[in-house]
């Protein structure tokens, strides 16, 4: 699967669709970016006159990128049906390291811990155009198909 | 040859971390539902099946994962999973 396939199947869009491109993606790993443009609408009240991007939008980039794209693609490689495929994130727990701030583009990188009885856990990493990470943590979520 | 009691006793202890209702667990038995009285919900019962194989050694498939919702169910399945060790 290329990065425009695993986009078009993902259940998200404008204003909340938060991967540009997947750069790399394996049976147990996937890489993608995303660039935050300053024009979108919650950096007009996150934080009033100090545009900065809230840390469940970060952990929102995670799942899409981490959890939700490696997801279709594992589904896919099983013989899963994409097109009636349910999603839910169950847990996130994120530590947070460097703002990111309008116009940034971050880098996330995801390895799966495991992918059974549906539902898919990973360890997750954001990092900046410096190469700093910004956050990690684990998240899951059940994938159904 | 481990007992039931102990079995039931080892459960206890896997599901702890994901149970949401302490008085149903303080009353385990073999009638206790996961889902129902313990209140774990779909993706922490996949972690409490996971955390089963590795305390048992044994590999639960998608069938016995659909049977396993109370306690009584999944000494059966263990127990029969552990006899065709």
């Amino acid at each position: 699967m290329n990065s425009e396939e695993i986009i078009s199947y993902l259940p998200y869009g404008a204003p909340f669709l938060f991967v540009d491109k997947i750069i790399s993606v394996d049976a147990t790993s996937i890489t993608g970016t995303f660039r935050f443009d300053e024009s979108l609408d919650f950096y007009k009240g996150h934080f009033k006159e100090k545009p900065l991007t809230p840390g469940v939008i970060l952990t929102e980039t995670m799942a899409q990128i981490g959890v939700v794209s490696l997801g279709i693609y594992l589904v896919k490689t099983e013989g899963g049906d994409l097109q009636n495929m349910q999603i839910a994130l169950t847990s996130s727990e994120v530590d947070f390291y460097k703002p990111v701030f309008p116009s940034e583009t971050v880098t996330v990188k995801s390895t799966q811990e495991y992918f059974r009885f549906s539902k898919l856990k990973c360890c997750v990493e954001m990092f900046n155009e410096k190469e700093e990470l910004v956050c990690r943590g684990k998240i899951a979520g059940m994938i159904k198909s | 040859m481990i007992t039931n009691e102990q079995m039931i006793n080892d459960l206890s202890d896997i599901v702890k971390p994901y149970i949401q209702n302490q008085v149903a667990f303080d009353n385990l038995s073999a009638d206790t539902d996961f889902i129902n009285d313990l209140k774990i919900n779909s993706a922490n019962l996949v972690d409490v099946v996971l955390d089963i194989e590795d305390k048992f050694d044994i590999e639960i498939d998608n069938e016995s994962m659909d049977k396993m919702l109370n306690v009584k169910a999944a000494v059966e399945i263990i127990a029969t999973k552990l006899a065709k060790k």
